[in-house]
C-alpha cells in the first residue's frame, strides 16, 4: 500500500512548516501588523525574495530535473510583471485622471478619459495614443489571465520550435539566451508600446487599496508570495515524485534512451518548459508590485544567468536547494551591495564590498561548481543518515549532461 | 539684349593679353567719362567699365573695390578722382588713385563722395569677380570659386564662364566648369542652355549636383478655382486623403479660400457648451448627462438649431466638401522644359545613387561581419573545436582592449603602441586562457552546462575587477594618425580606414588559423583530439597539452580582437558582454567546429543586421531584435549551422 504523499516526502512538510513559521514571524514583527521590528521596506525585500525563490523552484524543475539549462526564464518573469503592471499603471492613472477632471465644467466622456490616460502614461515616450496591447488594461481579470497566457504561449511556441528540431544542451541554452535578449531589446524601443526604457512605474500603488498604508499592503503581498511559493513547491514536489518525475529525470540523464523506450520526449520537455514559464510569470506578477517599477533591463540575459547561479549554489535537483540558493544569494547580495557589509582594511588597500562583492560571487560560484556540485543543499546529506554507494562517480548515462552515480543517489528526495 | 552685347564686348576686351602696356592713365580715362562715373546708373556704368577695362591700368582692381565701397571722392575744384584719409573731422588728406601718393589736403566741403547705388555696385562687383578669377595666384582663384559656390548670383555667370575657359590650372578649370553648369541651371536666360546643363548632370552622384537639381522640382499645393488646373507649371493633381495632402489640410485650404465654413473642433464644441451653460442645463439637456461624445454632439446640434452657435460639420461632411474640390501641385520653376529635364536627370541620378547605396551597404555589412568574425573566431576554436563553452570569452576581448589602453599610457607613439599592443594582448589573454583551462575547465570537460556556469562566474568576476581597476567610464584607445579618415569613392560610398584595417586583420587571422589547423603538426593534433581524445591519446598525443594550447590560442585571438574593436568602439568593462551573445550566434549559425562556418556565419549575421537596419535606419534595437528572431528560426531549419560536420567528426 502506498503511503500518503507527505509521508513519502517529509521534506515537503518540513519546508511548508518552516515557510509558515517564517511568514507568521515576519508578520508579527512587521510595522503593519505587529511589533514594528521589521521595516516596511525590508518586508518588501523579503516578499520579493520569496518570489525569487518561486522562480528558482521553476528553474530547478526545468534545469535540475529536466536537464534544460534555460537562460531565458527571467523573460517570462518580466512578462508576468509587465502584464500585471499594465493593469496597475492604467487603473492608477485612471484614478488620477478622474480626480483631476472632477471639477471640469462638463462631465468627462470615456474618450476624454482615455486620451488623458494616454497622455499621462505615454507622454514620456512622445506618444499619447494607447497602444493596442493595452486594450484589456482596464480589466483586472483579463490582465491576470494574460499573466499566465502571454508567457505561457511564448514558452509553448518557443519550446515547440526548439524541441521539435532537437536543439539540446548548450545550443538550447544559447537559444533561450537569444530569446530573452531579443525580448529585452524589443522592449527597450520606445514604440514597443510598453514605455521603452522607462518601463512601468508606480506599481506599488494598488488601485482600490489606496486607503491602506504601504506597511499593510506589503504584508498582503508578502502573504500572497508565501502562499504562491508554498503551492508551487507542493505542485513541483508532487510532479517530480510520480511517474512523470521519473520520465523527466530519465530525459535529463539520457534523452535518447527514454525516446527509444517509447516516451514522447518532446511533449514532456514542452510541458515542463511551459509549466515553469507560467510559474516564473506568476512570480514576476507578485514581484513587481512589491518592487514598484519594471523596465526592460530586468529581463536582460544576465538576470536569467543569475537565476542559474542561485539554483546551482543552492543545489540543483532538489527543490529546497533552489529555495535556499535564491534566498541566500539574493539576500547576501543585497546585504553586500547595499553597503551592509563592513569594509575590510588590508593596510595598503581597503576592500569595499560594493566593489568587490561581484568578484567574490563569481569566484565562489566557480568554487561551488568545481568542489561542491551539490551546492548548499548538499549539506543536508551530511546530517541525514544513509550511505551512498561509491561507484567511483561513473556517469549514469552516456550523455554528456548525465548525472554521476554519487550525485544521483542524493538528489532523490527523502530516500 | 544690349546688356548681353556689352557683356560680349567685355569678354572681347578680356581676351586681349593682360600685359598690354597702358595706353592711358586711369585718371585720364576716368576724366573722359567723368559725367558717367559721378552719376553712374546701371545702364551707363557698363560703358564706363568697358572703357576702364580697355585701358586696363594695374591700379584698376583696387579702384573698383574702393568705388564699390563708396571710398572714391572727386575734388570740386578740378574734378580729379582721388582717395582720402581723414586727418580730422574737417580736413582730409588726398591720395592719388594710381600711386596712392599724397597730393595735398583739402577741407571736408572741397571734395564730394561718389555714391554708386546698389545696382551699380552689383555691376562693379561682377567685374571684380572677373579680376579675382584671373588673379595670378591659384589659391586666390580657388577662393573666388569657393565664394561663388557659397553664394551664387546671376551676375557671376558671365565672368565665371569666361574665366573658366581661360583657366590654365586643370583642377580649377574643372571646378569652374562645374560651377558654370550649376549657375547656368539656376540663372541662364535661355531654356535650351539650362536644359543642356541639366542633362549634363544626368547620372552625377555628387551631393552638389543633387543640390543644384532639387530646387528646380520644389512644388507648392494650389487649390484650383474649378476643375481646370491653375496657371503655371503644373506637376500633378493630388487627391485629398493622400500622403501629400491629408483630409484636414485639404479642408483647411478650402477654409482659407473662404469656400468652406471654419472647422469646429471638439475643444471648440466643449467651449461653446460651457459658454451656454445655464442653471446646470445646456440647450435643455442636463450637464450631468453630457458624459458621452454623442450626447455632447446632440446638445451642440440643439444650440446650432437655435442659431446660437455655427453649425458643426461631421467628419464625413468635411471629407465630402474636400473631395469636391481640385488640388494641384505646381512647380515653383515656371519652365516645363526645365522641370521635365530635371525630373529625368534626377531619375537617372537616383538609380545610380540606389546602386551605390547598395555598394556602400555591402561595404558596411562586410566591415560589421569582419568585426563579428574577429570576436567570434576565438570562440569558434574553444567552443567549436573543443566543445567548451567559454562565457568569459567577452571578458578576454575586454582584457585585450585594456591591454592596448595600458600600452598607450606608456608608449605615446600610436603606431608603435598598436604594434606592441597586438602581440602583448595575445600574450596576456593566452596566459589567462591557459590559466583558466588548467584551473577550471579541464575538471569539467564532460559537463558542458557546468563549464558554461563556471566560466560565467569568471566572467562576472573579471568584469567587476576591470571596473575596480579602470573605473566605469570609457577609456580611449587611439588609432594611429594614418588610420584616421576614410577611403572615399564618391559622395555615397566611403569606408573608414580603421574598418578596412579590421577587415584586413580578420582575413589575416582566417588564413592564419586555416594554415595552423590544416598544415601544422599542432593543427593535426588538435583535430585528432577534437574527433576522438582517447584514440588520439593512444597515438601518442597528449590531449591535456593540446587542449591547453588550443584554449590559449582561442583566448589569445580574443585579445587581439579586443585591440581591434577597442580602436573603433569605446573600451569599457562591459564591452565584452556586448559581443558575447552575437559571437555565440555567429558560431552556432555558421556551424560548430569549422572556421569556414564561422566566416559564413559572421557574413550572414553582419549583412542581415545591416540589411534590416537599411529598411528601418533609425532603429538599431529593432534590427537586433529581428536578427535574433531570424537566427532562432534559422536554427529550426539548420540546427547544426550552415556547415554541419558529418560522419564521426560530428560526434554526438
Amino acid at each position: 500500500m502506498r503511503r500518503p504523499f507527505v509521508l513519502r516526502h517529509p521534506s515537503v512538510l518540513v519546508f511548508l512548516a518552516l515557510l509558515a513559521l517564517f511568514t507568521l514571524g515576519v508578520t508579527l514583527l512587521s510595522e503593519g501588523m505587529g511589533l514594528g521590528l521589521i521595516s516596511t521596506s525590508f518586508v518588501k525585500t523579503l516578499g520579493k525574495t520569496l518570489c525569487l525563490c518561486l522562480i528558482a523552484v521553476a528553474m530547478d524543475l526545468v534545469w535540475g530535473y529536466c536537464g534544460i539549462l534555460s537562460l531565458g526564464h527571467f523573460a517570462f518573469f518580466g512578462l508576468g510583471g509587465y502584464m500585471i503592471g499594465m493593469w496597475l499603471m492604467y487603473e492608477r492613472t485612471k484614478g488620477i485622471v478622474l480626480d483631476s477632471l472632477v471639477n471640469a465644467p462638463l462631465p468627462p466622456t470615456p474618450e476624454e478619459v482615455r486620451a488623458a490616460i494616454g497622455t499621462q502614461i505615454f507622454g514620456v515616450v512622445g506618444g499619447s495614443e494607447i497602444p493596442v496591447i493595452w486594450t484589456f488594461a482596464d480589466s483586472l481579470l483579463v490582465q491576470l489571465a494574460l499573466v499566465v497566457l502571454v508567457p505561457g504561449l511564448l514558452a509553448l511556441v518557443f519550446g515547440w520550435l526548439a524541441f521539435r528540431s532537437r536543439v539540446t544542451g548548450v545550443y538550447l541554452s544559447i537559444l533561450t539566451q537569444a530569446m530573452t535578449l531579443a525580448l529585452s531589446l524589443y522592449l527597450f524601443q520606445n514604440d514597443s508600446g510598453l514605455r521603452g526604457n522607462n518601463g512601468l512605474s508606480g506599481l506599488q500603488n494598488v488601485p482600490g487599496l489606496l486607503h491602506l498604508p504601504q506597511s499593510v499592503v506589503s504584508i498582503g503581498f508578502f502573504w500572497a508570495s508565501a502562499l504562491a511559493l508554498g503551492l508551487a513547491y507542493v505542485l513541483a514536489a508532487w510532479l517530480v515524485s510520480g511517474k512523470f518525475g521519473s520520465v523527466v529525470r530519465g530525459i535529463r540523464d539520457d534523452e535518447a534512451r527514454v525516446r527509444f523506450l517509447g516516451y514522447d520526449v518532446e511533449a514532456y520537455k514542452l510541458t515542463v518548459f511551459t509549466l515553469t514559464a507560467v510559474l516564473a510569470a506568476l512570480a514576476g506578477a507578485l514581484y513587481y508590485p512589491q518592487a514598484g517599477i519594471i523596465n526592460p533591463a530586468e529581463i536582460a540575459p544576465i538576470a536569467s544567468i543569475y537565476l542559474a547561479v542561485w539554483v546551482a549554489i543552492g543545489g540543483r535537483g532538489r527543490l529546497y536547494g533552489a529555495v535556499i540558493g535564491a534566498a541566500f544569494v539574493s539576500l547576501l547580495s543585497s546585504w553586500f551591495t547595499g553597503g551592509g557589509a563592513p569594509p575590510i582594511d588590508l593596510g595598503v588597500y581597503t576592500v569595499q564590498w560594493t566593489d568587490w562583492w561581484l568578484v567574490l560571487l563569481g569566484l565562489s560560484f566557480v568554487a561551488v561548481t568545481l568542489f561542491a556540485p551539490k551546492g548548499i543543499g548538499g549539506l543536508v546529506d551530511l546530517v541525514l543518515p544513509g550511505r551512498v554507494p561509491d561507484r567511483h562517480g561513473a556517469d549514469l548515462g552516456p550523455g554528456q549532461g548525465a548525472l554521476r552515480e554519487a550525485e544521483q543517489a542524493r538528489t532523490e528526495d527523502g530516500k | 539684349m544690349g546688356h548681353l552685347l556689352r557683356l560680349c564686348a567685355l569678354a572681347l576686351l578680356f581676351a586681349l593679353p593682360l600685359s598690354r602696356p597702358a595706353a592711358a592713365d586711369l585718371q585720364t580715362v576716368l576724366q573722359e567719362n567723368a559725367e558717367d562715373v559721378i552719376r553712374a546708373s546701371r545702364r551707363t556704368v557698363e560703358d564706363v567699365l568697358a572703357a576702364l577695362l580697355a585701358d586696363n591700368d594695374p591700379a584698376l582692381p583696387a579702384f573698383l573695390e574702393q568705388w564699390r565701397g563708396r571710398n572714391v571722392y572727386v575734388r570740386e575744384a578740378d574734378g580729379l578722382f582721388l582717395y582720402v584719409e581723414e586727418i580730422d573731422r574737417e580736413t582730409y588728406r588726398l591720395l592719388d588713385i594710381v600711386t596712392r601718393a599724397e597730393i595735398g589736403t583739402a577741407g571736408r566741403r572741397e571734395v564730394s563722395q561718389l555714391r554708386p547705388n546698389s545696382g551699380v555696385q552689383g555691376v562693379i562687383a561682377s567685374a571684380l569677380v572677373e579680376f579675382q578669377l584671373r588673379d595670378p595666384d591659384p589659391a586666390r582663384r580657388g577662393a573666388a570659386l569657393d565664394a561663388i559656390a557659397r553664394n551664387p548670383e546671376a551676375g557671376q555667370l558671365g565672368p565665371l564662364g569666361r574665366a573658366a575657359e581661360a583657366e590654365t590650372d586643370p583642377a580649377l578649370a574643372a571646378r569652374g566648369a562645374r560651377l558654370v553648369t550649376f549657375l547656368t541651371i539656376a540663372f541662364a536666360d535661355e531654356t535650351a542652355d539650362r536644359v543642356a546643363a541639366i542633362q549634363s548632370l544626368s547620372g552625377d552622384l555628387s551631393l552638389d549636383a543633387r543640390a543644384a537639381l532639387n530646387p528646380l522640382l520644389t512644388t507648392r499645393l494650389v487649390l484650383a478655382e474649378g476643375e481646370d488646373p491653375p496657371a503655371g507649371n503644373v506637376a500633378a493633381e493630388v487627391r485629398p486623403g493622400s500622403e501629400t495632402l491629408s483630409w484636414e489640410a485639404a479642408y483647411e485650404m478650402l477654409v482659407q479660400a473662404g469656400r468652406a465654413p471654419a472647422q469646429v473642433s471638439d475643444a471648440d464644441r466643449n467651449a461653446a457648451l460651457v459658454a451656454n451653460l445655464a442653471e446646470g442645463r445646456v440647450a435643455g439637456v442636463a450637464v450631468a448627462s453630457l458624459n458621452t461624445e454623442a450626447a455632447r454632439d446632440a446638445a451642440y446640434a440643439a444650440l446650432a438649431a437655435e442659431g446660437i452657435v455655427p453649425p458643426r460639420q461631421t467628419e464625413a461632411e468635411r471629407r465630402a466638401t474636400a473631395a469636391g474640390a481640385h488640388y494641384f501641385l505646381v512647380y515653383t520653376e515656371a519652365d516645363p522644359a526645365v522641370t521635365a529635364a530635371a525630373e529625368q536627370a534626377l531619375g537617372a541620378i537616383e538609380l545610380r545613387v540606389a546602386l551605390n547605396q547598395v555598394l556602400d551597404l555591402s561595404l558596411d555589412a562586410l566591415s560589421l561581419a569582419s568585426i563579428y568574425f574577429l570576436a567570434a573566431i576565438g570562440l569558434a576554436i574553444t567552443f567549436g573545436v573543443m566543445g567548451v563553452i567559454n562565457m568569459a570569452h567577452g571578458e578576454f576581448i575586454m582584457m585585450g582592449a585594456y591591454t592596448g589602453y595600458v600600452v598607450q599610457l606608456f608608449v605615446p607613439d600610436y603606431t608603435l603602441s598598436i604594434l606592441i599592443a597586438l602581440p602583448l594582448a595575445f600574450a596576456v589573454t593566452f596566459a589567462a586562457g591557459v590559466a583558466m583551462e588548467r584551473l577550471v575547465i579541464r575538471w569539467l570537460y564532460n559537463r558542458p552546462l557546468e563549464t558554461l556556469l563556471a566560466t560565467f562566474g569568471i566572467s562576472i568576476a573579471l568584469q567587476q575587477l576591470a571596473k575596480n581597476i579602470f573605473g566605469t567610464q570609457a577609456r580611449p584607445l587611439t588609432s594611429p594618425g594614418w588610420l584616421d579618415g576614410a577611403w572615399v569613392l564618391n559622395d555615397i560610398v566611403s569606408i573608414s580606414y580603421i574598418r578596412i584595417a579590421i577587415f584586413g586583420l580578420g582575413v589575416l587571422f582566417f588564413v592564419l588559423l586555416l594554415l595552423i589547423l590544416n598544415r601544422t603538426r599542432l593543427g593535426l593534433e588538435v583535430r585528432a583530439v577534437t574527433q576522438n581524445p582517447r584514440m588520439a591519446a593512444s597515438m601518442g598525443i597528449n590531449p591535456d597539452r593540446i587542449n591547453m594550447l588550443t584554449f590559449g590560442l582561442g583566448s589569445g585571438i580574443a585579445g587581439i580582437a579586443g585591440v581591434a574593436i577597442g580602436l573603433y568602439a569605446k573600451v569599457t568593462s562591459e564591452m565584452g558582454a556586448d559581443y558575447i551573445v552575437q559571437s555565440f550566434m555567429t558560431v552556432v549559425v555558421g556551424g560548430v567546429g569549422n572556421i569556414w562556418g564561422t566566416l559564413l556565419g559572421a557574413t550572414l549575421i553582419g549583412s542581415l543586421q545591416k540589411g534590416i537596419e537599411w529598411f528601418n535606419p533609425s532603429n538599431t534595437l529593432a534590427a537586433q531584435t529581428y536578427m535574433i528572431l531570424f537566427i532562432i528560426l534559422f536554427i529550426q531549419f539548420r540546427p547544426k549551422g550552415i556547415i554541419a560536420l558529418k560522419g564521426r567528426a560530428a560526434g554526438e
